[in-house]
């Protein structure tokens, strides 16, 4: 038996690196620490495993698999590679190399989540901070279209609502809390004050914000009253170091990106008059790996296209809903990721006709639909790397068990490809 | 990797003194040799080229989260600049925030061989390193900011003298950095109130001590732990008019402090362009270098870096959250901040420096006063702080700025009349020579770095070697034209003894060496430091402190430093 301590969690944005293992013969017994979610995670990693590499569904050797995979990337025109937020940035590394190579197209799940998050800061900007800021610092958390209560379950506790810090010893007491959102989440039920607002209207109501922060009279917005936009514009001047954490209730609603230049334009404001910031609440453990490790080899952070030997970048085009859709791509390399389950039906019909390869640790719909399946180590629990949390912090994940034989990790498996479609060294 | 001899070239070489002269260079297995037999090297033919050491560049940002919020905040600047693969290199974007690969290869092609990313934040340096480790070719290192640390503060604060070393030495060691980089001492500290301090003796908030007392102490720390390089300061008040009263207060309140063995400098102030400005606000603005060339020009303990302005759209970035927000205001373009916990900050601002605009102008000029009026070249290096006064591979057009008074005259004739009304630019005659440019862009960098085997070819140094297609012994001022395009792509360049580039195109791109500072602690106070650090990380950081240093994994290919003898 061994315990292993300060183990970074590779499931949500968060990454909480405060676990601690149980192991008995390669096997995770007790995990502590752990969210509910994450607990699930380690304790049952070892179930529904990918367990053979598999052309058509028939088992085959490792060998014959990637000689697949390569054959089709190397003759395919326009490859599609997707996914990437849940594994490690070698791997993100790797696979930009391959869509360079075969001259394809490489996107990563931002473009289903936080993609206006990033519209919004080429546009405008962002205020942001990494958490610990927040525990240290904050009187004021406003979560706007995030539910951490039920999304990201230790946030509140490590980093944000009841964290203690260097100021703040007091912790949840001297701290004020809201919520906006369009129904009561759990998060809301913990707040100090809740915000309803009607749906598709939280860009009107953060410009009325912004109106009022700036001295104008605002009316009744988005089902909100002048008076409770005015307490809030006035709560939020006279914070002393104020936050807004956002989700996926703000970037997928109506005006998208524009909701996020609203939110990013307000915060800026309140910076005249005190400390204010905002960061986007990102959900799985590596999408913002994803992002960096792109924008450091291309410039660009999702929806890059090499067609042309040199990266391009248009999200709306690139992006991989639209490129299936438009049935732009004729094979698809998806790593990490489960597309079949969450992207729109008509578009998985898409995916459907084309070969795909697929790199996962677990049986998903996306590995049945697939051509090649490759099994690969789970990043974080048997194999190790960076990981960026959602703040930008990286961290490196452990490697707490032994893989089964043969089983490699996401970066093995991709520099074995790039080796077989004549990548350098 | 073969043998190299490279012959007949005109070899600039001021750490040992050669100045111009014909030489052969011999390069054997990586490293500048002794005469050997030609048969079996490979000969480079040399004749009618400048040959220097590979160029070395202490002020850069090229790597870690500062440069990629850059990189993402601007699809519109990469657009200017799409570089393709080839059968060599990787693809990518180049203009004021060029990506990893596209930043090694560049400034390769300019004969540079090491270069320095200025600002590392502790909490994200194994993003710096991930990136430097896909920075190919060049050689780097990157400098850990100290200056609005928490355990910095602290340490002080208590007077613990040996606390404070201990912390750096091992901070250092934790994030693999090479040097102390101060970012506005206190400011960034107090921006985390959404405020700024005014200068060095507004009383840091909840630490009851100044900004000076800061300078002073990392600079008496830095000393005594015996550090390859000084203090690499980016002083308070920047982008301020009137600022240069700050940074020669600045520089003259060091000037007390004993320098380590075999250093004259305790100091090194960075992109001194934005901290040498006159006048009581923007419309008054002039310039400040002359103000402090003088003083510099009567020191020996300081050192530093123009922060040359280039008229051209580019990225600024500092460690420094309250003057990128301030720029903000100024300018209304795209603003992003990036608070880090208990250590430092960081923004970001795209500007565009416009040669009719009459304060660009003046920036434009004080740069090159400063290059000009400074007599020592040793104490004055050419920085644009990229990509902060513009890219770096504009380097070569500072160059020409600097050789040739016509260069400057034609520049100056189409900006604003600011920079000839508001500067002494427009008297000042002096023309570097090629020694004087090997000074500043290796030479003298290399020196006050620590690093002893860059920036000279002699017998034992590194195989780092660029060659240029221009003849010194013709070449005139008036030619300025040449002189950038020779500068812009070397005819090789050498690496550890491979031929990474040739005629200005990248031939093979082999990952350079990462230097860090290593310095030693006492073993006893070393456990004493530990665990403080462990328990004030348990309550104020939010990751363990098992997970805050950077793992081995991220340095694939160091080079220690070693700090030996630190007074204790």
């Amino acid at each position: 038996m061994q315990i292993v301590t300060d183990i970074v969690c590779p499931f949500c944005g968060c990454l909480c690196d405060d676990l601690e293992a149980t192991i008995e013969n390669n096997h995770i017994s007790k995990i502590k620490n752990a969210c509910a979610i994450s607990r699930s995670k380690f304790l049952n990693h070892s179930k529904n495993r990918l367990n053979s590499p598999t052309i058509d569904g028939e088992k085959v050797s490792l060998e014959k698999a990637l000689d697949a995979a390569a054959d089709i990337l190397s003759t395919s025109r326009r490859p599609l590679i997707y996914g990437l937020s849940s594994t490690e940035c070698e791997a993100i590394g790797k696979a930009v190399e391959i869509s360079e190579l075969t001259g394809g197209v490489i996107d990563n799940t931002s473009s289903v989540c936080h993609g206006p998050t990033i519209l919004a800061l080429q546009q405008v900007g962002e205020s942001k901070t990494t958490l610990g800021e927040v525990k240290n610092r904050s009187d004021l958390i406003i979560f706007w279209g995030s539910n951490p209560t039920q999304a990201h379950l230790r946030h509140l506790l490590r980093y944000s609502g009841i964290s203690k810090g260097l100021y703040t010893s007091e912790g949840r007491k001297k701290r004020f809390i809201i919520a906006v959102d369009i129904r009561e989440t759990a998060t809301a039920k913990m707040a100090d004050q809740f915000i309803k607002i009607k749906p598709n209207k939280d860009f009107e109501l953060l410009q009325a914000l912004s109106a009022a922060v700036r001295g104008y009279e605002v009316p009744d917005v988005a089902g909100v009253s002048k008076d409770e936009i005015m307490e809030l514009a006035n709560r939020m001047k006279n914070a002393k170091f104020g936050i807004v954490f956002f989700g996926l209730g703000l970037t997928q609603s109506r005006g998208r990106h524009m909701n996020i230049d609203a939110a990013v334009m307000l915060v800026a404001e309140l910076n005249h008059h005190t400390k204010f910031l905002l960061t986007p609440m990102r959900g799985h453990y590596n999408v913002a790996g994803a992002n960096t490790v792109t924008t450091w080899q291309t410039g660009y952070p999702y929806a890059v296209d090499f067609s042309r030997g040199y990266p391009r970048y248009n999200p709306g085009e690139y992006t991989s809903i639209d490129l299936l859709a438009k049935g732009e791509v004729d094979a698809a390399l998806i790593i990490a990721s489960d597309p079949v389950s969450t992207f729109p039906a008509n578009v998985v019909r898409e995916l459907a006709k084309i070969p795909v390869i697929t790199l996962d640790h677990k049986i998903s719909p996306t590995t049945m639909l697939s051509k090649v399946a490759l099994p690969v180590a789970t990043a974080g629990i048997e194999g190790e790397g960076t990981a960026y949390r959602m703040d930008g912090v990286p961290l490196r994940l452990s490697k707490l068990l032994e893989p089964e034989e043969g089983v490699k990790t996401d970066a093995e498996l991709l520099d074995m490809i790039i080796e077989r479609i004549g990548g350098k060294r | 990797m073969s043998d190299i001899i490279i012959k007949g070239g005109v070899v600039f070489d001021p750490l040992n003194n050669v100045n111009g002269e014909l030489k052969e260079i011999y390069i054997k297995e990586g490293k500048v040799a002794e005469e050997f037999p030609e048969n079996k090297a490979k000969v480079i033919d040399a004749k009618g080229m400048t040959v220097m050491p590979g160029g070395v560049d202490l002020h850069s940002h090229i790597a870690g989260s500062k440069i990629n919020i850059g990189r993402l905040m601007r699809p519109e600047d990469h657009r200017k600049d799409p570089v393709p693969r080839s059968i060599n290199t990787r693809s990518g974007v180049g203009y004021s925030c060029p990506s990893t690969f596209v930043t090694g290869y560049r400034y390769a092609q300019m004969g540079y061989t090491t270069v320095m990313e200025a600002a590392m934040p502790p909490l994200g340096a194994r993003h710096v390193h991930e990136e430097l480790n896909d920075t190919p070719i060049i050689d780097k290192a990157a400098f850990t900011l100290f200056g609005n640390n928490y355990f910095v503060l602290k340490y002080i604060k208590e007077g613990d003298k040996d606390k404070l070393k201990a912390f750096i030495a091992w901070l250092l060691r934790a994030t693999r950095g090479y040097a102390v980089k101060i970012v506005n001492p206190g400011g960034v500290e107090h921006w985390k109130w959404g405020r700024n301090v005014e200068g060095l003796d507004t009383p840091i908030e909840n630490y009851e001590i100044t900004p000076r007392e800061v300078i002073t102490s990392l600079a008496e720390s830095n000393e005594e732990l015996g550090l390859p390089h000084t203090i690499h300061l980016h002083c308070n008040n920047l982008g301020v008019p009137g600022n240069y009263e700050t940074t020669i207060e600045t520089i003259d309140t060091v000037k007390g402090i004993k320098p380590k063995k075999g250093r004259e400098a305790s100091v090194h102030i960075v992109h001194c362009q934005f901290n040498a400005l006159d006048g009581e606000n923007w419309m008054k603005l002039k310039s400040g270098a002359s103000k402090i060339s003088k003083y510099v020009n009567g020191k020996s303990h300081v050192t530093l870096d123009l922060g040359q302005v280039i008229f051209t759209d580019t990225t600024t970035m500092t460690g420094d959250g309250p003057w990128q927000f301030r720029l903000w205001e100024l300018t209304g373009n795209k603003w992003v901040n990036s608070d880090v916990e208990m250590e430092a900050g960081a923004g970001v601002v795209p500007y565009t420096f416009k040669k009719n605009n009459p304060a660009n102008a003046i920036q434009w000029a004080i740069g090159l006063e400063l290059a000009l009026l400074i007599k020592d070249p040793w104490k004055v290096y050419m920085t644009t702080d990229h990509p902060n006064g513009g890219p770096f591979y504009y380097y070569p057009k500072v160059i020409s700025w600097l050789m040739s008074r016509k260069s400057r005259t034609e520049t100056m004739l189409e900006s604003n009349k600011s920079c000839i009304r508001k500067t002494t630019l427009d008297g000042s005659y002096r023309e570097y020579t090629f020694n004087d440019i090997a000074i500043v862009t290796r030479a003298a960098t290399a020196k006050v770095l620590g690093l002893v085997n860059k920036g000279h070819l002699g017998i034992g140094a590194d195989g780092d070697v660029s060659i240029y297609k221009i003849n010194p012994k013709t070449w005139r001022p008036s030619k300025f034209k040449e002189l950038e395009k020779a500068f812009s792509s070397a005819a090789y360049t050498i690496k550890n003894g491979d031929i990474v580039v040739k005629d200005g195109e990248v031939h093979s791109t082999s990952l350079g060496s990462t230097f860090w500072a290593d310095a030693e602690i006492p073993e006893g106070l070393e456990s004493e430091l530990v665990k403080e650090l462990e328990e004030d990380f348990s309550k104020y950081y939010t990751v363990n402190f098992r997970n805050y240093p950077v793992e081995e994994a991220y340095l694939p290919t160091q080079i220690p430093v070693e700090a030996k003898g630190g007074k204790w």
